[in-house]
C-alpha cells in the first residue's frame, strides 16, 4: 500500500454566511475574501503541514492544481513542490497534477517536472489531469469540445520530449515548436511515474490502461458513493484486456481524521468537516460542466461528475458524512477497519489521504495525521502482497541524493587568490 | 417543412426546405432551430427557404473537423456550394449572424444580400455578453424573451430535469448543440469579425428586438459602423428570439433586400 497525505489547502477564512451570500466558492468567488496577509501565514502553515506528514512514514505527500477556488488555493502545484523538495528528504513528491492542456506551450510541464525530478533527486509522482470543467473552460478559457484533444496533444508533446535522443520539431493544432529539446531531464527514466486524475471520463480510463498510468478517483463523495466509478474502471481494464489487475493501477482520495475515540474524532474534527463540505464545496452548478467538456459516451454511461447540478442544497450533518463513507472518521480501530473496506472494495493500491480539512488548526491536524501514522498505516500495510513488488507506479529516487544546505566551511575558502591551498 | 440530408466535403449535413421564390439561407442560434419552426413557415410563404443545421445539432452528425471560425465559415459555404445555389439572401440569427458575416467577409463577391437578426460576433467590454456557458436553464429566459414568463412556460414546457433519463437525453443534447457552437462562442463570442466587417460589401439588414437582453441593441450600431451599406430595423417588444416574438416584421425587414 502506498499512501500519500494529501494538502487541498482551503482557506480557511469564509463566513459563515459564505454560502447565503455568494453563488460559488469557485470561479466567481468574491476576490475581497482573500487577504494576503492571512495567505501569508495560511501557505506556510500548510507547507509546514506537508512536511511534518513527510517525517511520519507517509509515501508521499500531494498537492493539485485549482484557480479561482477558495479551497484549492494551489494555482501552480509545481511552485508548493518546489519549496517541499528542499525541506524534505526521502518521501514521494506527488504532483497529481499540472493540468498540461492549460501550459503555453505544454512544454513547460516537461521542464518543471524534470526540473523537480532533478531537485528532489527523482522523487517525483508527476500528474497529467484534464482538469475540472470549473478550471479548464471558465477560469482558464480552454474550449470545452476542444479540450480532450488539446489535452492528448499536449500528452503527446511532454512525452516525445523526455523520450527525445535528439532536439526535434513538433508541428501540432495547437502547439508548434521548430526545437523541442527541454534542459533539464529528468532523472527517473523514460519518465516519472504519471497518475491521472479523473472523474469518470471513459475516455481517461482507457488512457490510462493503454499507457499504464494510474487512474486517480479524487472525489470528496467517500468510498462508498465511489464504489460504482471504481468499479467502472475495472470493468474497463478487465475489457481492455490489461495484462495485470494491480491496484496501484488506481489511487482514491479520502477524507479521513483519527482521534483518539471515535467521540474524540467528532468532538475535534465535526466543526471543520462541516465547514468543508458546507462551504468549501458550494460550487454554482452552472460552473459544473460546460457542454462539450464530457463526451457524449460518457454521459450516455451516467458516470457523472460529483458537480453534476443539484437542485437543492442539504445540510451535510456530522453523522451523515461518516455513515455515508465521505468522511472516514474515528478511533484508530475504527478508522483501520472502514480503510480496509475501502483498500478492498475499490480495489486501490494509492490512498490519498485527506487530512487538512477545511478549516482546521495546525495542532488538530496535526494529532489526526501522526495518529493515522501510526496506528493505521502499519496495520493496512500487508495489504496485496502478490503486488508488493510493482514499482510501475512510483518513483524511484536515486540512492545517493544531495543534502540540501550541505555548505563547505567558509574559512577553507578564504586563502588568497592563485595561492595554493 | 422538409427535412432533408445533402453530402458536404466533411459530414452529411441535414436542412429543412420549403417554399417558393427567391432562395433564403437561414442559420440558426445556440438554440438550434426547435423555436424557429413558425417563423420559418411564415418566411417560406414568400422565400425558397433552406435552414441547414450546424453539425452536432437536432439529430445531425457531429463533426470533430470543425474547430474553428475559419472551419465554420468555409463549412458553411460548402453548404451553400452543394445546395446549388448563387448568391441567395443570407440571413442568419445570433450564433448564425456570426457565421453569415464571417462568410461575406471571407467571399465579399458571393453575398449580395445579408440580414443579420440579433447576430453575435462582435465584443464590447462596456456591454459584455452574458455567458450562456455558464446558465442554467431555468435562467435562460431572462436574457432571451421579451415577455420572460410566456418564454419561461414555452422554454418549460415537457421538460422534467428531476427524471434522470430526461436529464441525460438534456444533457447530451446540451453537449451536442452547445458543444459545438462552444467553438465558436466559449468563452467570449467573438473570433476577430469587427477587423474584417470592412470586407462585406452586401446589402445588409440589421434585425433586432429593442429590449434584447443577451445581444443589446448596442451591438447593431457596432454592426452599422462595420458594413457599409448597412441599416438598422429595431423591433419594439421583443427580445432576443425576435424571429420568434416578432416573425412578421422580422420577415418584413429581410423582404426589403429583395
Amino acid at each position: 500500500m502506498r499512501f500519500t497525505w494529501f494538502n487541498l489547502m482551503p482557506w480557511p477564512y469564509l463566513p459563515d454566511d459564505f454560502r447565503e451570500k455568494n453563488r460559488s466558492v469557485w470561479v466567481d468567488i468574491d476576490p475581497k475574501l482573500f487577504d494576503p496577509a492571512k495567505g501569508h501565514q495560511v501557505y506556510n502553515n500548510y507547507l509546514d503541514l506537508l512536511e511534518y506528514a513527510g517525517k511520519l512514514g507517509f509515501d508521499g505527500i500531494g498537492v493539485n492544481e485549482h484557480h479561482q477556488n477558495a479551497y484549492g488555493l494551489m494555482p501552480s502545484p509545481n511552485l508548493i513542490a518546489a519549496s517541499l523538495a528542499r525541506r524534505t528528504d526521502d518521501v514521494a513528491l506527488v504532483v497529481l497534477g499540472a493540468s498540461i492542456a492549460l501550459y503555453n506551450p505544454p512544454l513547460r510541464v516537461a521542464e518543471e517536472f524534470a526540473m523537480l525530478d532533478c531537485i528532489s533527486g527523482g522523487r517525483l509522482v508527476a500528474g497529467f489531469p484534464v482538469g475540472t470543467s470549473m478550471d479548464t473552460n471558465y477560469c482558464y478559457g480552454t474550449i470545452p469540445g476542444l479540450t480532450r484533444e488539446k489535452y492528448r496533444e499536449a500528452h503527446e508533446l511532454i512525452k516525445r520530449a523526455w523520450a527525445a535522443k535528439e532536439p526535434f520539431a513538433f508541428n501540432g493544432r495547437y502547439t508548434k515548436l521548430r526545437y523541442v529539446n527541454p534542459w533539464p531531464r529528468p532523472i527517473q527514466q523514460p519518465h516519472p511515474p504519471i497518475h491521472i486524475p479523473g472523474g469518470g471520463s471513459l475516455e481517461t480510463f482507457d488512457f490510462c490502461i493503454d499507457n499504464t498510468y494510474s487512474y486517480s478517483y479524487l472525489s470528496f463523495g467517500g468510498y462508498i458513493r465511489g464504489q460504482a466509478l471504481m468499479q467502472g474502471y475495472w470493468d474497463r481494464v478487465a475489457e481492455r484486456n490489461a495484462p495485470d489487475t494491480s491496484p496501484y493501477r488506481a489511487g482514491f482520495a479520502q477524507t479521513i481524521c483519527v482521534g483518539e475515540t471515535d467521540a474524540e474524532a467528532e468532538q475535534l474534527y465535526a466543526k471543520h468537516v462541516s465547514y468543508f463540505y458546507n462551504r468549501c464545496l458550494h460550487v454554482y452548478p452552472g460552473f459544473a460542466d460546460a457542454p462539450g467538456y464530457r463526451t457524449i459516451k460518457t454521459i450516455q454511461k451516467g458516470i457523472l461528475s460529483q458537480y453534476a447540478p443539484q437542485t437543492m442544497f442539504q445540510e451535510h450533518p456530522w453523522k451523515e458524512l461518516v455513515d455515508n463513507g465521505s468522511v472516514i472518521a474515528g478511533s484508530p480501530e475504527t478508522v483501520t477497519q472502514r480503510m480496509e473496506d475501502l483498500i478492498k472494495k475499490l480495489r486501490v493500491g494509492n490512498i490519498f489521504c485527506l487530512m487538512q480539512i477545511g478549516d482546521m488548526p495546525k495542532d488538530k491536524c496535526m494529532h489526526s495525521t501522526r495518529l493515522f501514522a501510526e496506528k493505521v498505516m502499519p496495520k493496512l500495510r500487508h495489504l496485496f502482497p502478490e503486488y508488493a513488488d510493482d514499482g510501475r507506479f512510483w518513483c524511484k529516487p536515486l540512492a545517493n541524493r544531495a543534502v540540501p544546505g550541505a555548505m563547505p566551511v567558509e574559512s577553507e575558502l578564504d586563502s588568497p587568490v592563485g595561492a595554493e591551498r | 417543412m422538409q427535412l432533408k440530408t445533402i453530402q458536404t466535403q466533411r459530414v452529411p449535413v441535414r436542412y429543412y426546405e420549403s417554399g417558393e421564390g427567391k432562395p433564403l439561407v437561414f442559420l440558426h442560434g445556440a438554440g438550434g432551430l426547435d423555436m424557429d419552426m413558425g417563423f420559418l413557415a411564415t418566411l417560406a410563404q414568400k422565400f425558397h427557404v433552406f435552414a441547414p443545421l450546424v453539425p452536432g445539432y437536432g439529430d445531425s452528425e457531429e463533426c470533430e473537423e470543425l474547430r474553428d471560425m475559419l472551419d465554420f465559415t468555409l463549412h458553411t459555404w460548402d453548404v451553400v456550394d452543394r445546395l446549388g445555389l448563387k448568391d441567395p439572401i443570407l440571413a442568419g440569427f445570433s450564433m448564425g449572424g456570426m457565421i453569415a458575416s464571417e462568410m461575406a467577409a471571407v467571399a465579399p463577391n458571393d453575398v449580395s444580400r445579408l440580414a443579420l437578426i440579433a447576430a453575435a460576433g462582435l465584443w464590447m467590454d462596456e456591454h459584455p455578453i452574458p455567458d450562456i456557458f455558464a446558465m442554467l436553464p431555468y435562467q435562460l429566459p431572462d436574457y432571451l424573451f421579451y415577455d420572460v414568463e410566456a418564454g419561461a412556460k414555452i422554454m418549460s414546457a415537457g421538460t422534467n430535469m428531476s427524471d434522470p433519463k430526461f436529464l441525460q437525453a438534456f444533457l447530451v443534447q446540451n453537449a451536442r448543440q452547445l458543444g459545438a457552437a462552444g467553438k465558436i462562442l466559449f468563452p467570449i463570442p467573438e473570433r476577430g469579425l469587427a477587423s474584417r466587417l470592412y470586407r462585406i460589401k452586401a446589402r445588409t439588414m440589421l434585425i433586432w428586438g429593442e429590449g434584447d437582453k443577451l445581444v443589446p441593441p448596442v451591438y447593431a450600431k457596432a454592426f452599422k459602423q462595420g458594413i457599409a451599406s448597412s441599416e438598422i430595423v429595431m423591433i419594439p417588444r421583443a427580445g432576443h428570439v425576435v424571429p420568434f416574438e416578432k416573425p412578421t416584421e422580422v420577415i418584413g425587414a429581410i423582404a426589403r433586400l429583395q
